[in-house]
């Protein structure tokens, strides 16, 4: 009895899924810091597809929309479609799930990317009516209104990454239980997570000052930029500030950023090729003119710097 | 006039009268005393401009950047195909050559023949970086409309630098039978082919 009281305290989290790969999941099951059995021992758990084995989905999601169960964190995984063929659960399409809950929940967690922009779901050619929740890749066209805002005043809040990391999941969680404030950018991402670019704190920066580039994978030496179609200086996420299982990152392990938290994150080819005209970058990195970006990087390779030429262990 | 823009006028003048004695007379047959003369100014006048000569010969080539680069930005801000700013890009190249002989003979006569005096400071790029940085947008852009060939940045450069910096070294050499710009269009059609997509 004691234990059923605490948990009426306790605030309630429904994760549900759409046309996913199961990553996000995944990707949490990996959560430290708190662990994920630390996090659902302060916040109720009411059903989780891979956790959840003797609660039934449609009976809790009945509940909500009969408001016989208070709902404070709706995580939506993968993208939305109300075609059946494509997704369903019990009778309802993942859509139709959404619409009894969308006014139920007092937040809405889009978590990765196909929840936030629609990703590679929505590249479907047989099916134009996948999207994500509030973005369809760059347009604010998603499954929800654009002006749409749950009853804690946020739109669907936006933890994108393919997957995303367990800590960007965590600390929003945590930050919403305690009802902090959370700043979000123009995709609706939380400010505190994706100002930051995957670049930053990228132990390959020394050769991007300078314009020592790699040719080729397997090397501790050069930056991944300009031939090998790394995303990092163009790419927001803190992936080498909250290291992936706090030991790495893709760019530190010699593997370019793929700029999976961004909207266009499918809508590219040759992710390990940067695209080029006449050896100048078509993007370059984010707040900087093609024009800066070309004559910085003259005056670097003109300068040289005796220690990026060298292999790192035969540096001084 | 304030004194900033008095300074720089000066200078200028300086550049021109510079630019001159080291064309005519070599670089190092050239004395800060001599261009102080020519100018009607103190030595000690002179260096309250420039604290060396070395410093003044470089200092030449980043105003001779600066003004050729900034023409070139005009022309890469037109909203005109890229053929078109072929054509311009060759005119203004003739005309600004012909407006200012004393820096196109520097660039020819000092700067590519002394290279020892722009080793530090001015090596590689770094005084004509606004030209090379305008060349370098130009193509970029023409690449990505579709109209230039994704070629390398290098052989892209010198086909348009090549014949431009050829014709105004053949008008210098008193060689050629027309005045300059007369062979623009000419000298564009041909940098055009050497660039265009097919």
């Amino acid at each position: 009895m004691e234990s059923f009281k605490i948990r009426l305290a306790m605030k309630n989290l429904l994760w549900i899924q759409g046309l996913s790969c199961n990553g996000n999941t995944q990707s949490i099951l990996n959560a430290e810091n708190p662990q994920i059995y630390e996090l659902f021992s302060k916040i109720n758990l009411l059903y989780h597809p891979s956790l959840s084995v003797e609660n039934n989905v449609l009976d809790i999601v009945e509940d909500i929309y009969r408001d016989r169960l208070s709902l404070d964190f709706l995580v939506v995984e993968g993208a939305i479609t109300n075609n059946k063929n494509f997704h369903k659960i019990g009778d309802y399409s993942i859509g139709e799930i959404i619409e009894k809950l969308k006014n139920k929940a007092r937040y809405i967690i889009a978590i990765g990317n196909c929840a936030v922009f629609g990703n590679i779901p929505s590249l479907y050619k047989e099916n134009k009516d996948i999207k994500g929740l509030q973005f369809k890749f760059k347009e604010k066209e998603g499954f929800l209104p654009s002006d749409f805002k749950t009853s804690s005043g946020y739109p669907v809040i936006n933890i994108p990454g393919c997957p995303s990391h367990p800590a960007w999941f965590t600390q929003t969680i945590i930050t919403l239980y305690y009802e902090k404030p959370l700043i979000l950018d123009k995709f609706n991402r939380p400010k505190e997570l994706f100002m930051y670019l995957s670049h930053d704190g990228c132990i390959r920066n020394e050769y991007f000052e300078w314009k020592y580039e790699a040719e080729e994978f397997g090397h501790k030496e050069g930056c991944l930029f300009y031939n090998l179609g790394c995303r990092g200086p163009i790419t927001h996420a803190p992936c080498n500030k909250i290291l992936w299982n706090r030991v790495s990152s893709k760019t530190r392990a010699g593997m370019p950023c793929i700029g999976c938290t961004e909207y266009d994150f499918p809508l590219r080819e040759n992710y390990f090729e940067t695209k080029k005209n006449i050896g100048i970058p078509e993007e370059v990195p984010l707040g900087v003119s093609k024009r800066a970006y070309i004559t910085i990087s003259g005056v670097a390779k003109t300068l040289k710097n005796e220690r990026v030429s060298k292999k790192l262990e035969e540096t001084d | 006039m304030p004194r900033t823009a008095k300074k720089e006028r000066k200078k200028l003048e300086i550049i021109k009268t510079a630019c001159k004695l080291f064309a005519e007379q070599g670089y190092y047959n050239t004395t800060i005393p001599d261009i102080a003369d020519a100018l009607n100014m103190s030595v000690g006048n002179l260096y309250n401009y420039f604290n060396s000569k070395e410093e003044l010969a470089k200092y030449i080539m980043q105003y001779s950047s600066k003004l050729l680069g900034e023409e070139i930005k005009k022309i890469n801000e037109i909203d005109i195909s890229t053929r078109e700013k072929v054509f311009l890009l060759v005119k203004r190249f003739i005309e600004i050559a012909e407006e200012n002989p004393e820096l196109i003979d520097y660039f020819l006569r000092v700067f590519l023949s002394n290279r020892e005096v722009f080793s530090e400071g001015c090596e590689g790029f770094l005084c004509v970086q606004e030209v090379v940085t305008e060349i370098m947008l130009f193509l970029e852009e023409g690449v990505r409309k579709g109209d230039l060939r994704n070629q390398d940045l290098f052989v892209a450069f010198v086909s348009i630098m090549g014949p431009l910096g050829g014709i105004v070294f053949l008008k210098g050499e008193g060689m050629l039978m027309k005045e300059p710009i007369e062979y623009a269009d000419e000298l564009a059609e041909n940098i055009w082919r050497a660039l265009k997509s097919d």
